[in-house]
């Protein structure tokens, strides 16, 4: 339980106008980043993993998994950061477990999730 | 304008800046203080603002020597003095709230530490220790204390084991993040001395002089 007040804080701060996004979703997340001057939105696209954290707090932080060209990439998300312009859910997945950990070790067909 | 103000530590929480940085804040609830006593140079030698800070409402908490010292103002549970910019415009009954402050200003914080009780060397002064095994017998001793004949005595102030804790510190030159003068609410950027709900002293960081 966090003191009142602070909690006011994170209300007042937080960002309302996006969602949580749900552990197994397949998401397109749309992120600001600052290239020198100019400003441009760059999507990371795959599947949420991990939920850090409850969405009422600051801290909150959610994890996107993809392959890239083979290789595996995990990205932490602020959930609360101005720089998050969006996040789109594709498709939700099925999951049985908050963690998809063992997805880490899985390649091809077996790593994936049956649809809701 | 007055270059103090009190308030109580409410616990701590993370921000975002525009760029998307994360800063970690500090939570203050703190003012408003009324000014108590006027100290002059004429009468006290120097010149200082006493304020009070968290009115009492309780009737039977007030006592009588309280009654003459809060004549014209209403009783207190904090009193603190303070430096101000110029004694002439300060008048008792006077108030002051969060609006001295502004974002980006520096700050030095004073609070009393979270006591940790009667702490070893390793803990209270970051002595490095013994060897934890190969019959050592010297784990987390302090060591030799000194030398021998000469001097024949312990220095004073050599670091030992005692106390540590729960007493006053200064925290200096941290950054305010926001003020938000009509809840009586100030963030401060990292952390501050003291428990949740203790009380902390906000002091003007001197300007450095260029």
């Amino acid at each position: 339980m966090k003191q009142p007040l602070v909690q006011w804080i994170e209300d007042t701060h937080k960002r309302s106008d996006i969602e949580f996004p749900p552990v197994g979703a397949q998401v397109r997340v749309n992120y600001r980043i600052r290239e020198g001057e100019k400003e441009r939105v760059q999507a990371f696209e795959g599947l949420v993993i991990r939920r850090h954290d409850s969405p009422k707090h600051m801290g909150a932080t959610f994890t996107v998994r993809k392959i890239s060209q083979g290789f595996g990439v995990e990205r932490i998300f602020p959930f609360q950061s101005p720089l998050i312009e969006s996040i789109k859910v594709l498709r939700l997945g099925r999951v049985r477990r908050a963690k998809l950990y063992y997805l880490r070790k899985l390649r091809g067909k077996k790593a994936r999730l049956r649809e809701k | 304008m007055i270059h103090g103000m009190l308030g109580r530590k409410i616990g701590m929480t993370q921000i975002f800046t525009e760029t998307g940085e994360r800063i970690p804040v500090t939570v203050v609830e703190a003012g408003p203080v009324t000014v108590v006593q006027v100290k002059t140079l004429e009468i006290d030698g120097y010149e200082s603002v006493q304020v009070g800070y968290d009115p009492i409402t309780k009737e039977k908490k007030i006592n009588s020597p309280m009654r003459g010292h809060f004549k014209d103002v209403p009783p207190t549970r904090v009193l603190r003095e303070f430096s101000v910019e110029n004694i002439a415009e300060v008048s008792v009954g006077q108030t002051f709230d969060l609006t001295i402050f502004s974002v980006g200003e520096r700050v030095n914080v004073a609070g009393t530490s979270k006591g940790k009780g009667f702490q070893g060397v390793m803990k209270r002064h970051n002595f490095k220790g013994g060897p934890g095994a190969h019959g050592s017998r010297h784990h987390r001793q302090p060591g030799s204390i000194g030398n021998s004949t000469t001097p024949g005595k312990v220095f004073r102030g050599k670091k030992m084991a005692g106390q540590m804790g729960n007493k006053r510190v200064t925290v200096r030159n941290l950054e305010i993040a926001k003020v938000l003068p009509e809840k009586n609410i100030l963030l401060i950027r990292g952390g501050i001395p003291s428990h949740n709900g203790a009380l902390v002293e906000i002091l003007k960081a001197p300007t450095p002089t260029p």
